[in-house]
Parts: C-alpha cells; structure tokens; sequence
C-alpha cells in the first residue's frame, strides 16, 4: 500500500493548515456562504439535513489498520461513534461539528488520510475494483496506477473548478468490471496492445445521475506513460468548453454527446498533440517507484487446503454457505479473498460502529498483513487470507454481523443515506432496503435466485447506482410525498447496461410486495440457472409490468 | 480602484483600467489613462494601436486565447476575467497563453477573484491579481503561499514531483 513520503506529508500538513485559517475566516464572516462553499466541498464538507456531513477519502479503497483504528477514535471522539461506507469506497462522517473538521482533518493526516476533493466541482478519489492485485485474471495492479492519478488531481491549479464534479474509474481485470468504469466521466480500462506494451483503453461520458449514460470508448489504446498528459488533454477540453450554464448539464457526457464521441475525440487528440512529450508525461522510473508500494505481501508457499475445507463444510452447512457466497478465489494458492458484509438487516447498509472499526483492524491484523479494502457495494474486503484460517475467521465474525452470506445476492443491497441523512434526497432509502431485507429473509430463496444486483436510490443524483442495478429502486417526490420508481435490467459490468423504467412510481409500503412480484415473474420464466439480468433480456420488460401493474 | 496583488504578495496599484465590451452598434470609448480592452477589439483595430504600451487586452472566460496566437508578446499586459470566482475556464487560458504562445508580459485575473484562489492562479501563469475590493488585501501573501510544492507541473514549474523525487 501507498505510504506517504516528506513531500506527501508536508503537503497534508499544508492542506490542514490552510482549512484551519479558512474555517476560521467562514466562522469570522470574513468568507461568505457562497465563497466557504466549494471550499469546504472540496474538503468533503457538506452541510446536511441533521448537522454537517464529513466525507474522508479512502485512495481507491485501501485502509491499513491503524487508519481504521483512527477512524473509530475519531467516531467517538467527534461523532456518534459509528461511520457509514459509501459507494465511492469513501467514507463518511454524519455529525461533526464544522469547527471541529479542521482537527479531524490534523488527526486523519497523521495517519495518511485526508478528506481532499471527495466533493465538489473537481477531480473526485479515483476508484477501481476491489480486488486488485489478489485477482487471478488481471492484466496487472491498477492501484499504483490509481495513486499516480492520485497524486496528479490532487490540487491541481488548471482544474479546481470545473463545470461539475469529475470521477475516474480504473479497471483491470479482463473478465469483470467490479469498478463500473463505463458509468464514470473517464473509465480506463487497462488492457496490453498487440507488441504487449501496456496501456489503458479509454472511455468518456458515462455516469449515472439525471441523464445516465454508458461512457463510449474515445481511445482504443493509451500507452501507460501518456496517461496524465492524455487525462489533462480530456479535463482541459472539458474546463474550456463543458456547459456552465446548468448544473444539470454540466457532466462532460453532455458534452461528449453535444459533439459526438469522434468530435469529442477530435478535440483531445488535437489538445494532447500539444502536451504529450512534456514534462507530465510519465517514466518508467516513477511507474516503477509507485509499483514498489504495492509489492506481494509475504505470502507462505502454502497448498490449497481443499480437503480441509471439504470436511469443515461438510460439517457446518452455515460455514459451507459463507464460503460458496462471500469468498472468491486468489492468486496464490493457499489463500482466498474474503468479503465481510456490512449489510445485516436493521443497520443501514455500509454503516459501522467505532467497536465494529476496531473488529475490522484487529481482523485485518490477523489475517490479511493488516490492510482491508472497502468496495463500492459497501462491503470490506479482507484480501489475503490463508485458506486453513478461514473456518477460525469465519468463527469469529459471525457473533460480529459480518458474515451474513448474502454477497451479491438480492439483500446484498447498494443504498445510499437518503432522507434520513441527506439534504438533496427526495425520499429515504434505507428504510426501503431494510423492508426489502425483512421479505427476503430465506437465505436457501436467496441463493435459488442467485446474483441480483438491487441498488438503491434516493434522488436523481443516483449515490446508489440505480440506474445499473438489475433492480433499480429510485425515489421521487410528489407533492411532497415519498414515491418510488422501480427499473429493470441494469448493469455496471463489462456489459454496462441502463435500466428501463418500469412504470408509474409505488408507495414505500408496497415496495417489498413489488420486489416479489418482480422475482416471482423471473422465478417463473428463468431457464435452469439463468441469472435475473439474462432472463430479462431474453423476456423483456412486458411480463414484469403485466404482473406488478395487474 | 481594485488592490493589485503581485505574485509575491505585494500590495501595488497602477493606472490600469479594465474598458467593458461596447453594447452593438456602439464603439469602444478608450479613456485617457492605460486601458485594457476586449482581445477580439484589439485585434480588429490592431493597426490603430501600434506602438502604444497603454493599451492591453482581456479576455473573457469563455473567449478563446488562441485568437491572439503569435501576437501576445506585442502586449505589455493581458488580463483575464473571472466572471464568478467559481469559473475555472480562466486557469486554462493562463496557462495557454503561457505555455502554448509563450505569453512573457504581465498577466493578470480581473473579475470576481478572491483570496483562496491566488495560487492556483499564480501556478497557472498568472502574476498579478485584482483582488475584489471588499477582500482584505493584506492576507494574500499568505494565501499564495499555503502550498509550498505541487504535485504537478504548470506554468511556475515544468518538473512534476514525480521527475522531483528521481533527482
């Protein structure tokens, strides 16, 4: 993992320094409303419903122990003991108090952490699939790509205050697409060219929110060291000429459409002629210095413990389901990779408690070379685990709430805060979630039906993904009550799908009752083993309508 | 008068004044004192302006700096606007007229420009700055130097600290 070396660490001492003295200008009316505002946005700063909201950016995912256990101290020390994981890998804070961020930002930076750009009309954290570096089929680690990308956004002068907020998504696996990179303004997809040479295939213009569309691919292949003079050749395109004149159109893909991909293309390369050979553009040694972070850890040469294994599922059935759902296969053999969900029914998903932060660091300690990844479902990835520890963990994290084994099934729920929380809802979401869960509650049902992805949405801005949930659920306001609008056939993988509305919007108490009748129909129509998105696709949207609206 | 901010935070003033785009059909009416006008203006009476060093130009943030492409070094100074200190299309266009056409006079932000802006703004070209008269002028040292590296290269440095930490 990244460690922060003199320069990192002034800089994030600098960044403190300078939210102290803008925080205390804002409190001194010296800054008004209008001019704190992107300055604490671009400090993850909102001011929310109940009391301000604090999001701490976590690099594309990746926490050490000792940041988690910084995080729960911070929780209790500044907040209500507990923290909520979001769907940027981020994660945030519900009530602190805006004098006290500036300390919070002292005590985050002493563990190498940060709140910087995961809000405002800037370049957001940058993400990638959760699995990285542990994966059997990628072409090689993102992440030191991620943290170059990092480190380039981070205070960037040019690129501060662009028309909207900016995300870039970065993937690497050839098989999956567990980071949703089609669905960002930029998705890299890393791929390695005809000679070998590795580079990154490039999309432009996804994104959820009010218009969602899947990012097109405006560069086939990248070299890997044009990266940032290409990335700045696509962000000055979109600073010189994205729309400023509403908020609602101001994500480059309405620009990428406005001029069509190839225009849109054109542009760049004509801006990237320019740059590319200047001093930006990366070396083999910076690559390099960056990839000496994210070296193996330790790893014993170990066999894998099939036979073990065998016989202690054999033996526990409960065991044997958490294994087949929430453990996925690792590079090296002798060790698996291990999701702990953070989705029992009754906790919102993706919120934990200081003593659960704590659990997570001493697991982390223990069995995975003390790192976690957070994914963008909100779930923690312990992600180097010894096959013959798995029964011993899995022991321990069932009394903890972690071992629910419902990964990627239907409960396994994308949600975000919603009206409980959140200033910009339109409805709640997670009681929504929560209803959902208490119908579904017969895990050997859950495993039948198989992965459903069911995201969650509050409002337009789409924090839950909705639009690329196989389910989607969004909720809308009319005259000022609480409705929901229900979406089929989704999906963020390498098939990137929008889902189509499935008609007029529901009342919340009707919703588990809609989801039933939704499975009841796949349930009906599915041949053998077929997932709900292929079964869709195969039926189309008609039978569902017939059944729910009937 | 606005304070003019230079880029190591000192507090100046000139003569300068920034002339408003005429409304159609009416014609520029430059005063008697230094004047900076609408780049496309100048262009198109570049004639009648030779040989003055009074007069300079500005640029809007959605006006394209390559209109003066191969003419910058003629002006002495060439301000850029900042209609709302939330747009950012002004930090492109310094750092196009620096770095692309090699803009080597004084260059300066005009507009809505505030304190928490000024080093973006110097790391993108820019040396002198009109901050808004209701912001205290005598804090901007300071807030040009919060940062004291960046992580990339821009128009103050062309050695990003990737190519930094190789040496």
């Amino acid at each position: 993992m990244y460690v922060y070396d003199e320069h990192d660490r002034q800089i994030a001492a600098e960044r403190v320094a300078q939210f102290r003295d803008q925080t205390e200008r804002a409190l001194a009316g010296e800054l008004s409303e209008d001019e704190f505002l992107p300055l604490r946005l671009q400090n993850g700063l909102y001011v929310q419903r109940l009391a301000p909201m604090l999001r701490i950016c976590v690099p594309y995912g990746m926490l050490r122990s000792d940041q988690l256990r910084r995080l729960a101290r911070i929780t209790r020390d500044y907040d209500k003991g507990y923290a909520h994981f979001t769907t940027r890998q981020n994660v945030q804070l519900n009530w602190p108090a805006l004098e006290d961020v500036p300390d919070i930002l002292a005590e985050l930076a002493e563990v190498e952490m940060h709140a910087n750009q995961t809000s405002g009309n800037c370049i957001r954290n940058t993400t990638t699939d959760q699995f990285s570096g542990v994966q059997v089929d990628e072409v090689v680690d993102p992440r030191p790509y991620c943290e170059i990308i990092r480190q380039w956004s981070t205070f960037h002068p040019e690129f501060a205050f662009l028309p909207r907020k900016f995300k870039v998504a970065v993937n690497a696996s050839e098989k999956t697409d567990r980071a949703a990179i089609q669905v960002h303004d930029i998705g890299l997809q890393m791929v390695r060219n005809d000679q070998g040479e590795l580079g990154f295939r490039v999309h432009v213009g996804g994104g959820l929110g009010r218009t969602p569309m899947v990012g097109p691919v405006i560069r086939d292949f990248l070299p890997e060291f044009d990266l940032l003079t290409y990335l700045e050749a696509v962000l000055r395109v979109y600073n010189r000429y994205g729309r400023r004149d509403n908020k609602f159109k101001a994500r480059i893909k309405i620009l990428v459409k406005a001029l069509t991909p190839e225009g849109f293309a054109e542009k760049v390369e004509a801006e990237w002629s320019h740059i590319k050979d200047s001093p930006t553009r990366l070396t083999r040694d910076a690559i390099e210095r960056i990839q000496g972070y994210f070296t193996e850890p330790a790893y014993e040469a170990l066999d894998n413990a099939s036979e073990l294994l065998a016989t202690q599922r054999f033996e526990n059935r409960r065991f044997d389901q958490w294994l087949s759902h929430n453990i996925d296969s690792h590079k090296k053999p002798g060790y698996a990779i291990v999701t702990l969900t953070m989705k029992e029914t009754g906790t919102p998903p993706g919120d934990v408690s200081d003593t659960q932060l704590e659990q997570i660091a001493e697991l982390a300690d223990a069995y995975s070379f003390g790192e976690v990844r957070v994914t963008h479902q909100q779930n923690v990835v312990l992600a180097d685990v010894r096959q013959d520890q798995l029964f011993e963990l899995w022991q321990r994290i069932e009394p903890m709430g972690f071992a629910t084994a419902n990964l990627n099934t239907l409960t396994d729920v994308i949600c975000c805060p919603g009206g409980d929380y959140c200033a910009l809802a339109n409805a709640k979401s997670i009681p929504v979630a929560e209803s959902i869960q208490r119908r579904f509650d017969d895990m050997d049902f859950l495993y039948d039906l198989g992965e459903i992805d069911l995201n969650i949405s509050g409002c337009m801005n789409a924090c839950g993904h909705h639009h690329v949930g196989n389910i989607g659920v969004l909720g809308v306001d009319k005259k000022g009550e609480e409705f929901y609008q229900v979406s089929l056939g989704g999906s963020s993988h390498h098939d990137a799908t929008i889902g189509k509305i499935l008609g007029p919007s529901f009342a919340q108490d009707d919703m588990p009752e809609v989801i039933a009748k939704i499975i009841d129909v796949y349930v009906n129509n599915r041949k053998e083993e077929e997932p709900f998105l292929e079964t869709y696709r195969r039926i189309g949207i008609e039978p569902f309508k017939e059944r729910v609206y009937a | 008068m606005p304070d003019i901010i230079s880029k190591d935070g000192a507090i100046t003033s000139d003569a300068w004044v920034v002339v408003p785009r005429p409304a159609d059909g009416e014609s520029l009416d430059i005063p008697d004192q230094p004047a900076l006008i609408p780049a496309d203006l100048w262009l198109a009476g570049k004639e009648h302006f030779e040989g003055r060093d009074d007069i300079g130009v500005w640029f809007d943030s959605h006006d394209e700096p390559e209109l003066l492409e191969g003419l910058v070094n003629e002006l002495k100074l060439i301000a850029v606007n900042f209609p709302k200190f939330s747009d950012g299309r002004g930090y492109s266009i310094g750092r196009l007229l620096r770095e692309r056409f090699g803009y080597q006079n004084e260059l300066r932000a005009i507009g809505d420009v505030l304190l928490d802006q000024l080093q973006f703004m110097k790391r993108c070209g820019f040396d002198s700055y009109a901050l808004r008269e209701d912001k205290d002028a005598s804090k901007a040292a300071r807030s040009l130097t919060f940062f004291s590296q960046g992580y990339q290269a821009a128009t103050d440095t062309d050695v990003p600290l990737f190519r930094r930490r190789a040496s």
